[in-house]
């Protein structure tokens, strides 16, 4: 089974109030020398094994873009895992 | 004219822009269920607040690939009125319908209450019955209200006059503090550029009744019947 993962995250500059929440929360906890936190998303794609590596990267490609992202606000990573 | 009310599966101001369009704006109305794509018949649709899909992947995502949805574009382009409200201005964001995007609001929290907005322009269906720099009070109830755009089509929404509603205060002064989510130039509600197509965070079929605390929004869908009743 072929699967992939895809890693959405806001684009530098959009502002993220839930990661400033989640700093805030981490750093009362006592972490200190925290920088920033960015919130994304992560989705795990099973694909069926009949695609080959170009086919299934040329597809969840298409869904991180069309579906998954919005390309206003977010950007996408994609990694294909055999 | 006919009027249409777009349900989709988590929509729950439908009823309420309804109940506008019969008992206020007196005009027939009729709700089309997200998987109708016959729009034919109608002069405008409303595309009500609520929570779409559940809000799942990001607000608006996912109603946007309903088989309705196809059918609104073709009716936007044309020439027919489109007008998103809340749910329903993410929903015409994520379509492509109107530019940018509503992200959480600046304070995270979900924000349910009276705000003033500002009539920008009268220059589109929407607001040509109003006042120039009129200030509404109308309802706001999101949690995703943000709205967000790049330099460039800031520049174009403000050259083209494409901003018709700005969070204000109640003298109608734009100012920071009466932003109430973080949204760019306190925009509260854009057209698209040929102005047949509305989308607004706030809420005005909620603040059609003084019972309701406010009867400012019926100006927004007479507005739009005149519109109307002067084309046909």
């Amino acid at each position: 089974m072929m699967k992939a993962k895809v890693f959405v995250s806001l684009k530098s500059g959009v502002l993220d109030p839930q990661g400033k929440a989640i700093q805030h929360s981490v750093e009362l906890l006592g972490f200190s020398g925290i920088s920033d936190v960015r919130q994304g998303k992560y989705f795990e794609i099973s694909l069926d094994s009949a695609l080959d590596d170009s086919q299934a990267r040329e597809s969840v490609d298409r869904m991180a873009r069309e579906v998954l992202s919005n390309p206003i606000i977010e950007e996408y990573r994609v990694e294909i895992e055999t | 004219m006919k009027f249409g009310v777009i349900v989709f599966p988590g929509s729950n101001c439908d009823h309420d822009a309804y109940h506008v369009i019969s008992k206020h704006v007196g005009q027939p109305v009729d709700f089309i269920w997200h998987r109708d794509t016959d729009l034919s018949t109608y002069d405008a649709v409303i595309i009500p607040g609520g929570f779409s899909y559940g809000d799942y992947l990001r607000a608006g995502a996912l109603a946007r690939f309903s088989p309705v949805m196809k059918s609104v574009q073709k009716f936007a382009q044309s020439g027919r009125f489109v007008l998103g409200i809340c749910n329903g201005f993410q929903i015409l964001c994520e379509a492509g319908l109107l530019p940018g995007a509503l992200i959480r609001n600046r304070d995270l929290h979900f924000i349910c209450e009276h705000v003033c907005v500002r009539v920008e322009t009268l220059d589109s269906p929407f607001t040509n019955e109003l006042q120039r720099g009129a200030v509404l009070r109308i309802p706001i109830a999101h949690a995703e209200g943000n709205y967000v755009c790049d330099d460039s089509t800031l520049e174009e929404l403000q050259q083209e006059q494409r901003i018709v509603l700005r969070y204000c205060d109640r003298e109608g002064n734009i100012t920071e503090s009466a932003n109430p989510n973080g949204s760019r130039d306190n925009i509260a509600g854009i057209c698209n550029r040929e102005r047949n197509v509305l989308g607004l965070m706030p809420h005005p079929e909620r603040a059609c009744e003084d019972l309701l605390g406010s009867s400012d929004g019926r100006d927004i869908f007479r507005s739009l019947a005149a519109t109307l009743a002067a084309a046909v």
